[in-house]
């Protein structure tokens, strides 16, 4: 059977550039838990904000498989580096993406606006001072700035404006960002959310979590308050952005 | 960058209200195949810029596109055909993208094409 995940040994890597750790893992556990659902959907285009190594963005167009040859992949990352590992990784798995680099989705906003069926985002969430904030190499995957909400809160409106109608955004967050509140910032905008995929360990609380659309935004509210069900939660020895950030 | 991407972007720079298309500047186009889907092509019709699309492809060597374009055109295998290639199997490999208003060149590497800007064009 064909990988439905990319394949570590094919990840490129860059001193510069973050390597595929536990929360990328979870990312991508998280798609994979959902897999059935994506294919459903049928996205026409997906994109990855933060690419860094590609190994998100390389699972995504593989699980999505040869049924999505009507698919195509769009990635950014503001580190120059991690777009040219990206398009490593890629092609070291038979697949192609348009890369561009820049922040977040700064020259594809216009044009893209409404057209992102399926978006994914692996933030720096870190709590981190804020000077630390938009730093061109390592740093940028990890420094989130106060509560980690930093460039967070930066993409989600990006994100609402990319998303189609049927759009989907799957997003990394840590315990210490508050994602109860970054629901409720969602729900404002017109989005229901659900915790995909929940990890903890001593480090880092990673929740991934799944905006879409959705006109009945009263009745959700609840459910962000009282936490949302979780699916798939697991307890690992965990090798994060944390670490990263300490040996950095 | 396919032509797909160049269709996607525009200048980003602070203070530009005509932004699209950049212009762009060949040194090095490359060609690969690409598996053709139709359905993908439908789909991105009503969103492609489709005199952009013909002026990049021009510049890209590639002159088969019609000057212009109607839905009617997607019942045509011809025209799919045409649509597809200069979308998806151009690429700009090396060379830059340049904002219409201001001239401002963003390059292009290894085919990826870098819109970071600088502190006082954000």
């Amino acid at each position: 059977m064909l990988s439905r995940t990319a394949q570590i040994r094919l990840v490129s890597s860059h001193p510069e550039v973050y390597d595929p750790c536990d929360d990328s893992f979870a990312l991508v556990d998280a798609l994979l838990a959902d897999r059935a659902n994506l294919v459903e959907h049928c996205p026409s285009i997906c994109m990855e904000v933060g690419c860094g190594s590609g190994y998100v963005i390389t699972s995504l167009a593989l699980m999505l498989g040869k049924d999505s040859s009507g698919c195509h992949f769009f990635a950014t990352d503001i580190n120059a580096h991690a777009v040219g590992v990206t398009r490593k990784t890629m092609e070291a798995h038979g697949c192609h993406a348009e890369l561009v680099t820049t922040d977040i989705a700064s020259g594809l906003e216009t044009r893209l606006a409404g057209s992102v069926d399926v978006m994914v985002v692996n933030p720096p969430y870190v709590p981190t001072p804020e000077y630390e904030v938009g730093q061109f190499g390592i740093a940028s995957a990890w420094a989130g700035g106060e509560n980690g909400r930093s460039v967070i809160d930066k993409i989600l409106p990006v994100a609402d404006k990319l998303l189609s109608d049927k759009g989907w955004l799957y997003l990394v967050t840590l315990t210490a960002n508050n994602p109860s509140e970054i629901c409720l910032q969602m729900r404002k905008k017109g989005y229901a959310s659900r915790i995909v995929l929940q990890r903890s360990t001593e480090e880092e609380n990673l929740h991934i979590i799944k905006f879409w659309r959705d006109l009945d935004t009263q009745l959700e509210f609840l459910d962000c308050h009282s936490g949302v069900m979780a699916i798939g939660v697991v307890t690992s020895v965990f090798k994060g952005k944390r670490v990263a950030q300490k040996h950095g | 960058m396919r032509l797909l991407t160049h269709n996607m972007l525009s200048s980003n720079i602070k203070g530009v209200t005509n932004g699209f298309p950049l212009l762009i500047e060949v040194e090095k186009v490359v060609e690969k195949q690409v598996d053709f889907n139709e359905d993908f092509l439908r789909n991105m019709f009503a969103k492609i810029e489709w005199k952009a699309l013909v002026e990049a492809s021009r510049t890209m060597g590639y002159t088969e596109l019609p000057e212009n374009s109607e839905s009617s055109m997607l019942n045509s295998d011809e025209f799919l055909r045409k649509f597809h290639h200069a979308l998806l199997e151009l690429h700009l490999e090396e060379g830059a993208l340049v904002c219409p208003e201001t001239g401002r060149k963003f390059p292009v590497n290894k085919g990826i094409p870098n819109m970071l800007l600088h502190e006082d064009e954000v």
